[in-house]
């Protein structure tokens, strides 16, 4: 029984590891896309949209699965989005009073957060049927595989298209000076998809048991 | 207590519906006058930027309070409305009235001696809402710095306007034609205006567009000729 | 003609999955035959129409601030819009429902058409997003977000039409093996958005 299960037990610790790869929330279970691309032109917001995911996922877990035996099931949806949007809004007030550019910046991806299927989808098939530690455990391990993603993008993206990393410059002069240009491509929306179009081939051909037939 | 009859469903729908809202309705209060003022920090310093005035954080208010010296809302046909808290007047809203009920703020600074005159601007881009501050000299002909942000434009193309160079480039520039006809006098308000392709540093009426953005440079454009020229006979009388 | 524009706008040029992949993961889950990808769009479309003019209601008369005014003066001040994404989505999961009762009911056929696609739109971010983007574009009428509402919709049902269509095709295709399934969809995907974004700055 989990009670005498160790706290970081073997089984546990694959709870934080597979999401990161083998069972990536995005590039494997394909939830969560939705929010994650629109916002990944720069590393900040995509930092902080992380965090947000991280928090709400989480704490979404913990409490619907300590709620798991006494949520009427007629309305079992409906609770959990109320839960989770309820979360969400407190990550978007304390975002506005506290970090009230990126909040600016993030505009109306960070209510999108309740629709994220990466939320709803591990209450659903994750939350429900576990203990809150564990359900804490896949939180944390999905939102990470979720941040994993993001950050890559973000990353990609803000360097080989505005030449900087934060906002912080990162390509020397020295090379626009010798005819390096700033690829504006890849501040274009539509880049998102096809670079994690990319990620998922390097994903795949690394870790062959993925590949679909 | 069964889980699927309706009396339970009902209790726990209301006892889950109070908790949220009480824990919702608690921050959202405790956090607004927070909220409220990073809003306000934010168009002071906007205001501020005009005249390269930069302040950290906590400087922002009393620089406002130090080099704004008044704050005017405009009636259509120039007139001073001392009912109308200028600072308050929110363009989005303003813009949809009819002309004569129509508001328009104008925040006259001093610095080291000298005064200007700032103008809120607001319009929309390609995709969503522009805005920004123009600052112009006390001959209410020079411009003398902007600022420009929007909600959605194209990154690195038409979002480029709320870059610093972007709005450095009005500096120096001039609004009427000839600077000793006045600024009612038919023709003679010629604003500034955003060229594709680029323009001629001695052109005075003209700045460069950002290549790729042309339909967010147009509504640059469009925008600081349709809000200035509702000051012209305020500018022209006073 | 306001109209028309932000019709044509809502389809073509901030096309909810080209311009901001709202609704990608069901947009990616049920695109592999244009059956069910009809089915699915036709589902966003009813339930964004009907959504949209409900929450532009409550966005108007209840939650922003000043919204209360026909309470009396003294409810002027209060500024509920805190609390719009938990009522945005109580309105959408409960108008899912009420659809879906209602479809079962009077068109058993249609039902069985859409049936399985209705419990998949509650959380699908296209049409939260439809809301979120309404209350942002600040509409002055209700007609207005009926319309973009209805458009979006389309611009929905259009995407996922168009990139089924593919994907039937290209299930033939000799696609690297990795690249299979969602890795070449994605990318496809991007290549749409790319065209699509020739429609900027389009007005009627």
């Amino acid at each position: 029984m989990s009670d005498k299960e160790k706290l970081f037990s073997k089984k546990n610790l694959q709870l934080l590891k597979d999401p990161l790869d083998d069972n990536n929330p995005i590039s494997v279970q394909v939830l969560g896309i939705c929010s994650a691309l629109a916002i990944t032109v720069k590393l900040e917001p995509a930092i902080v949209m992380s965090i947000s995911v991280l928090f709400v996922v989480t704490a979404s877990n913990v409490i619907v699965s300590l709620l798991r035996n006494f949520i009427p099931n007629r309305i079992r949806i409906i609770v959990q989005l109320v839960i989770v949007a309820a979360l969400v809004i407190l990550v978007d007030q304390v975002l506005k009073a506290y970090a009230y550019d990126v909040s600016k910046q993030l505009s109306v991806f960070v209510g999108l957060i309740i629709t994220n299927c990466i939320v709803m989808g591990r209450l659903e098939a994750f939350a429900l049927a576990n203990g809150p530690w564990k359900s804490f455990l896949d939180g944390i391990g999905n939102s990470f595989g979720y941040a994993l993603i993001l950050v890559i993008v973000a990353f990609l993206r803000e360097l080989l298209g505005s030449g900087k990393l934060f906002g912080i410059q990162i390509i020397p002069q020295f090379f626009y000076d010798n005819g390096y240009q700033n690829n504006g491509f890849m501040l274009l929306s539509p880049m998102a998809l096809i670079v994690v179009g990319m990620l998922i081939w390097a994903q795949r051909a690394r870790n062959k048991k993925l590949i679909e037939k | 207590m069964d889980r699927n009859s309706n009396a339970y469903t009902f209790i726990f729908a209301v006892a889950l519906v109070v908790i949220v809202a009480a824990v919702l309705a608690f921050t959202a209060t405790s956090l607004k006058p927070l909220q409220d003022n990073n809003v306000r920090n934010e168009k002071m310093q906007n205001i501020l930027t005009t005249l390269n005035i930069t302040s950290e954080k906590s400087e922002i208010e009393s620089n406002f309070n130090l080099y704004i010296k008044q704050q005017i809302a405009l009636k259509s046909d120039g007139t001073i409305d001392a009912n109308v808290n200028a600072f308050t007047i929110d363009l989005k809203k303003e813009i949809k009235k009819p002309l004569n009920e129509q508001r328009f703020p104008l925040y006259v600074a001093e610095k080291d001696g000298k005064t200007f005159y700032i103008v809120p601007l607001f319009g929309s881009g390609l995709w969503d809402a522009i805005w920004g501050y123009i600052a112009l000299d006390a001959d209410k002909n020079t411009i003398v710095g902007a600022v420009f942000d929007h909600k959605g434009e194209t990154p690195g193309l038409g979002a480029e306007i709320n870059q610093q160079w972007f709005g450095d480039l009005f500096i120096g520039k001039k609004i009427l034609k000839d600077a000793n006809q006045g600024f009612t006098s038919e023709g003679n308000f010629v604003s500034v205006k955003v060229v594709k392709g680029g323009t001629p540093d001695d052109n005075l009426h003209g700045v460069d567009g950002i290549s790729g953005g042309t339909i967010t440079s147009d509504a640059v454009s469009k925008m600081v000729q349709e809000r200035l020229s509702n000051y012209l006979l305020y500018f022209q009388n006073n | 003609m306001e109209l028309a524009n932000l019709f044509v706008k809502s389809i073509f040029i901030e096309n909810m999955i080209f311009a901001y992949f709202l609704g990608m993961c069901s947009y990616l889950a049920v695109s592999k035959t244009v059956k069910t990808g009809v089915g699915l769009g036709a589902a966003v479309i009813f339930v964004l129409t009907i959504t949209l003019p409900i929450n532009y209601l409550l966005d108007n008369y209840i939650l922003r601030q000043g919204a209360l005014a026909w309470l009396g003066t003294e409810y002027v001040e209060i500024d509920l819009s805190f609390l719009s994404f938990i009522l945005f989505i109580a309105v959408i999961a409960s108008m899912v429902q009420l659809v879906e009762m209602i479809v079962e009911r009077f068109a058993p056929a249609l039902y069985s058409e859409l049936g399985i696609f209705l419990p998949l739109i509650a959380v699908n971010c296209a049409i939260l997003g439809g809301s979120l983007f309404m209350q942002q574009k600040d509409f002055s009428t209700i007609t207005e977000a009926t319309v973009y509402g209805f458009g979006s919709g389309i611009g929905w049902l259009l995407a996922i039409v168009a990139i089924a269509a593919i994907r039937e095709k290209i299930a033939y295709s000799n696609v690297p093996a990795p690249l299979k399934g969602l890795g070449i969809t994605f990318i496809i995907t991007g290549l749409m958005a790319i065209g699509f974004m020739s429609f900027m700055g389009i007005k009627l």
